[in-house]
């Protein structure tokens, strides 16, 4: 287990490489399902001051 | 061939509801792929003889470089046809693939400079394929940078949609610069015009990481571009009906 975490030696560039990567998915997944959800709440702010006018 | 389906994404109710439909299919696949790429990758592919276990940063690193690709491609093809066509729709996609763009970039520029440390001796390189690589992230940057500086959706529309397509001359750029200068990135190892470079044990993770990419790429892609055409038809009749379903159903 030690061997493959080590990667030869080359850890401190496969790992950190591999970590940004499925952040910046993560992240991305993350703003994207954020940018929905604020799109999805300001659209029934904007139907209800239309129901009320 | 008829091309009422395509005609009928043009309508946004009819694209909300569609892309909320493919939009979860899209984004599970893609998690699936991912880990099984990812074992692929750091554990089935066997060690490179001259890069030992440094070359599997070739696993986040290609399919981040060809999505950035695809990525700007899709956005000045869409940019392009609501240009042309006068399509909202066609303009949301654009504007939805902008971010995930920068994203695709930002990991492809990051890995290859984490990659060329134990490689090439050095975090950077003014290579024809880096520079052309942090040119296509200027344009993305550009597009939404542009877009934020307009108050008129339509003028925003319009101007963000030529500066993407005159980005699309970096397209080609990026892909062949590898093979018009001599470059210290090297050469294309999957799509050449023989066959690919690899053994197929190293190349299957690769292949399958692109898929993976790609369908994460359509997940957040729709999922953008349905924020973004129900805020700019907020106040429509339609969106009354598509909130009620969606809190009904749960869509992604």
């Amino acid at each position: 287990m030690g061997e493959f975490f080590a990667m030869s030696g080359y850890w401190p560039f496969v790992w950190p490489a591999y970590a940004l990567a499925m952040a910046g998915l993560a992240f991305e997944a993350w703003r994207a399902r954020r940018l929905l959800g604020r799109a999805r709440q300001e659209a029934r702010r904007k139907l209800a001051i239309q129901e009320q006018s | 061939m008829s091309w009422a389906w395509f005609h009928r994404f043009g309508s946004p109710p009819y694209f909300y509801r569609v892309a909320g439909k493919l939009a979860p299919w899209f984004g599970w696949s893609a998690l699936v792929l991912v880990l099984v790429s990812l074992y692929g990758g750091l554990v089935r592919a066997p060690v490179d003889y001259y890069q030992s276990d440094a070359f599997r940063i070739i696993y986040v690193h290609v399919p981040a470089s060809w999505l950035a690709l695809m990525t700007y491609t899709t956005m000045a093809v869409s940019a392009a046809i609501g240009l042309v066509w006068r399509i909202k729709v066609a303009h949301a996609v654009a504007v939805a693939c902008a971010p995930a763009g920068v994203s695709f970039t930002v990991v492809s520029l990051v890995t290859g400079m984490i990659w060329g440390q134990p490689t090439w001796g050095t975090w950077w390189a003014w290579d024809p394929r880096i520079v052309s690589q942090l040119f296509l992230l200027f344009f993305f940057l550009g597009y939404i940078g542009l877009r934020s500086a307009i108050d008129d959706p339509d003028r925003a529309d319009r101007a963000s949609a030529v500066l993407a397509i005159v980005g699309v001359v970096n397209v080609p750029i990026v892909r062949f610069s590898v093979d018009w200068w001599n470059s210290l990135h090297q050469a294309p190892t999957v799509m050449r015009m023989d066959k690919p470079a690899m053994p197929w044990e190293m190349l299957w993770p690769l292949l399958l990481m692109a898929l993976a990419y790609t369908l994460y790429f359509f997940w957040i892609m729709l999922v953008r571009a349905r924020a973004e055409v129900l805020r700019r038809d907020r106040g429509g009749q339609w969106v009354r009906e598509a909130l009620a379903r969606d809190a009904a159903g749960g869509s992604a």
